[in-house]
């Protein structure tokens, strides 16, 4: 079967690949003509192939661009990726054969990348113990530790040195005791250079710029800190100064040893040895700091639902964050139904009064929550100061009433929602069941009850239930009008009485710096929402049957 | 929806009463006057801290307690120090963002919903079905691994790392087409294949169709879904807010909640401003669009 195959067209004319896009060919006699199947796109240069090659000539360059990062950097997992994206869009677009998929292959290419990829990656990260003390390779780890856990060599000579820079990075070149010189910086270690030495210290170097008495004093503190690696291999130190003058020798406390797999305390003598969650350990149970990210299992979901930090918090998000969308869903609904209802009759100034209604769906999601915790401020709010008259209602800091709020400004930013759709539903409604109701003797009380509200549920139920996964999710509206807050009283987790889900989430990644970074277990409670929305949408497609719509 | 079966015998009843002449004023009360009632009091609901916010941005003092006497004074002064800010520069930050991502998600998601309509190809269901369960779940759900995914790509691809706006706008493209290919598709649906025929019997290339004569007749979708995609944009702020970090790179969204979160007391002015001038934009392009909207909004959801 062709790409282009149309149901019920006839195969001849859909098989014949077009002539170039521009070209003028008189109208052909098409039925029955077939075009030979070796005939190339390219032979038929129009501008519209021209087009196409020059985007593709700038895509190409773009990906071997990031290939050759990729390849710097050592991304091997980026490089990939770019590899098979590149070969794939260069078959799609040069292949007669792939029609529909050059259309479908740029929006394709982001969803992968940015969502569905996501999606997948979240999944990993939830079984690692990703995030702060665990944040790299094992590798990333060794030189980390190695690095951090210098001292100076004892009775080691000091070297006569000089800071030098490459233009933008700062380095150091010394004379070394055997007379020879050597320069490098952060990332390369000491080499030997050609250089002018000039009573024992550096004046001039190749490829390298001496940084004058002036500039030194400009940039002390990077000066101060710089550590020069001694070789290539981190058990070996590195070349430090205090004085921009003098280096002297700094080499780890703790020595690497590839072949056993170790770590060993110089001074103290103790062994340490990977274990199971990603650090050194030694023999007494004591661990080194920096460790490396490993598979851990369910351990970040058993964490969530029985470590006692977690456990007891999480169980009250969940409960607050179903009650939080199931409430928002029905309060906004009935109040936007009711309201669609009253203005569903022609009455004077309708029109006013719908635009005026649907305004606060008009403000941006942003601006609404944190415009109310102003209106809501306990000493200095207008609902507090002028609506009550100069009373202290903690409305945004008492647990209860926190919630309450919550609901309410959610009312206001959601009535119009509901108000629209029940407005467009309610216009669509048949007449004549209304007016067989009338028929039959039913009241206006009655007829709503019996038809109206019925055919209003079938056309508005996926929209509830798609308002219901969006609350479940409202980020925006906890985390700018309380932060979550007031927080619970074992203070141990950043979280509140009126944290949802997804700010859980936010605040065990720790991303704003207000808790340790823990993406595992983060990703693990992401991992929760999603097998909870699934459910939801689940449900709903199975009510909705909405998978029809695709035959 | 077994409701809508009329009863045939009966379908010739007395039509209803004409309606009375002269109404009392409470028949007029039950019949119109409560929906006048209902009307008033919840516009003075919606409307309120609209007015209490325009207000707040008007009055000279700027903090949140003077701004609780509404209309007490009138000045331009928060506006005026809106200069003083970075507000100017988030503005356009969030107008750039909001505009190239929705050229962005127009483009990907027409070309995709010309595809899934028009061609009949192995995959094309399971492409539908994907998307469909795709677009259940909000990209935001999965900020912490697209925060991940960034350090990686930045450490390769500078300006596709984090505190880039460039990043920005392709990690909202990556929800392009979840979310709107499908209202494309239907509406896509509506257009007669006879013309796509007709174009190709006179020659006519794929691509000369969808360009020259799909993409023409679409043009009210194509503007809604671009609207829709600025007004979503505007107001994102999780992953705005997770992956700019340098202060010039910040959206509206991210910037004006700064201004609450830290110093909401001397502050007060400057948001009400900022938030007015924010609002202006979203609200011009909202009533434009609120007949598109209303129609879009159950064409999507009546589908049973």
């Amino acid at each position: 079967m062709t790409d282009l195959q149309h149901p019920g067209a006839p195969r001849a004319t859909v098989e014949r690949p077009g002539p170039g896009a521009g070209s003028t060919l008189p109208p052909e006699p098409s039925r029955g003509r077939r075009v030979r199947p070796d005939e190339s796109p390219a032979r038929r240069l129009g501008p519209g192939f021209l087009a196409k090659l020059a985007m593709m000539a700038v895509v190409d360059a773009f990906g071997v661009y990031v290939v050759w990062s990729a390849w710097v950097a050592e991304a091997w997992v980026i490089l990939g990726a770019m590899l098979a994206m590149l070969a794939v869009a260069n078959w799609v677009y040069f292949s007669r054969r792939t029609v529909p998929l050059k259309y479908v292959l740029p929006g394709l290419i982001f969803l992968f990348t940015f969502q569905i990829f996501t999606i997948a990656y979240t999944g990993w990260v939830a079984f690692t113990n990703y995030g702060d003390g665990h944040n790299s390779t094992k590798d990333d780890a060794i030189t980390a530790l190695l690095a951090q856990n210098e001292r100076r060599v004892e009775d080691s000579p000091s070297l006569p040195l000089t800071v030098v820079t490459d233009g933008d990075e700062l380095g150091f070149a010394v004379v070394r005791p055997d007379g020879t010189t050597a320069a490098g910086s952060a990332d390369t270690a000491l080499a030997p250079v050609d250089a002018t030495v000039d009573e024992g210290r550096i004046t001039a170097v190749d490829g390298w710029e001496v940084l004058d008495r002036q500039e030194i004093l400009e940039r002390q503190g990077e000066v101060t800190t710089l550590r020069v690696p001694a070789s290539e291999d981190p058990n070996d130190g590195s070349v430090r100064t205090q004085d921009a003058r003098t280096g002297y020798l700094f080499t780890p406390a703790l020595v690497y040893d590839e072949v056993a797999d170790t770590m060993t305390d110089t001074t103290t003598g103790a062994v340490y040895a990977p274990n199971d969650e990603g650090q050194f350990e030694a023999a007494d149970g004591s661990t080194l700091q920096v460790g490396w990210r490993v598979f851990i299992g369910f351990d970040n979901f058993t964490t969530a639902f029985s470590d006692s930090r977690y456990a007891g918090p999480f169980f009250q998000v969940v409960v607050w964050t179903f009650v939080f969308a199931f409430t928002s869903v029905a309060t906004t609904f009935l109040l936007g139904m009711f309201l669609a209802t009253a203005f569903n009759a022609p009455i004077r100034g309708r029109r006013v009064y719908r635009t005026l209604l649907i305004l606060p769906y008009a403000i941006p999601g942003f601006v609404a929550p944190l415009l109310w915790s102003g209106l809501l401020n306990r000493s200095f709010g207008f609902v507090n100061q002028v609506l009550l008259g100069g009373a202290a209602v903690p409305w945004l800091t008492d647990p209860l009433l926190a919630k309450f709020s919550i609901i309410a400004v959610n009312l206001w930013l959601g009535f119009p929602y509901m108000f629209l759709i029940c407005t467009g539903a309610l216009q669509s409604l048949p007449t004549d069941v209304m007016e067989a109701a009338k028929i039959d003797g039913a009241g206006r009380l009655r007829t709503w009850r019996s038809v109206t509200l019925p055919l209003l549920l079938v056309s508005t139920t996926p929209l509830l239930i798609s308002s219901f996964a969006f609350n479940f999710n409202n980020f925006a509206l906890i985390y700018m009008l309380t932060g979550g807050g007031p927080r619970f009283a074992d203070a141990s987790v950043p979280l509140g009485h009126t944290d949802i889900l997804i700010t859980m989430v936010y605040a065990v990644a720790g991303l704003d710096g207000s808790a340790p970074k823990n993406f595992g277990l983060a990703s693990a409670l992401s991992i929760v929402i999603f097998v909870i929305i699934a459910t939801i949408s689940a449900i709903a497609f199975k009510r909705t049957r909405s998978l029809e719509e695709i035959n | 929806m077994t409701a809508t079966i009329l009863p045939e015998g009966r379908a010739t009843g007395r039509p209803s009463p004409p309606a009375a002449r002269r109404r009392t004023p409470g028949r007029w009360f039950a019949d119109t006057g409560w929906r006048h009632l209902v009307g008033v009091v919840f516009v003075v609901y919606a409307v309120f801290p609209i007015v209490y916010v325009l207000s707040a941005s008007l009055s000279a003092g700027g903090t949140l307690t003077g701004s609780n006497q509404l209309f007490d004074t009138i000045s331009g002064d928060n506006y005026a120090a809106l200069a003083g800010t970075r507000f100017w520069s988030w503005f356009a930050n969030s107008v750039q963002v909001a505009v190239v991502t929705s050229i962005g998600t127009v483009l990907m998601g027409a070309a995709a919903a010309y595809a899934f309509s028009r061609f009949r190809f192995e995959g094309r269901r399971a492409g539908l079905t994907t998307l469909l369960i795709v677009q259940m779940f909000p990209q935001m759900l999965a900020f912490v691994a697209i925060f991940l995914l960034l350090i990686s790509l930045g450490e390769v691809v500078p300006a596709l790392g984090l505190n880039s706006k460039v990043a920005l706008v392709c990690v909202y493209l990556g929800g392009a087409l979840g979310v709107n290919t499908f209202l494309m598709y239907g509406f896509f649906n509506t257009i007669p294949r006879e013309l796509d025929e007709a174009a190709k019997i006179d020659g006519a290339t794929h691509a000369q169709t969808y360009w020259t004569i799909i993409l023409r007749l679409v043009t009210p979708i194509l503007a809604v879904v671009a609207l829709l995609s600025i007004i979503a944009t505007f107001g994102e702020f999780v992953i705005a807010r997770v992956l700019l970090q340098s202060e010039s790179n910040w959206t509206l969204a991210v910037g004006l909640y700064s201004w609450v979160s830290s110093l909401l007391e001397a502050n007060w002015g400057l948001f009400a401003a900022g938030a007015v001038i924010s609002t202006i934009p979203i609200l011009v392009l909202f009533l434009f669009l609120q007949k598109f909207i209303v129609g879009g909004l159950t064409a999507g959801s009546v589908k049973g």
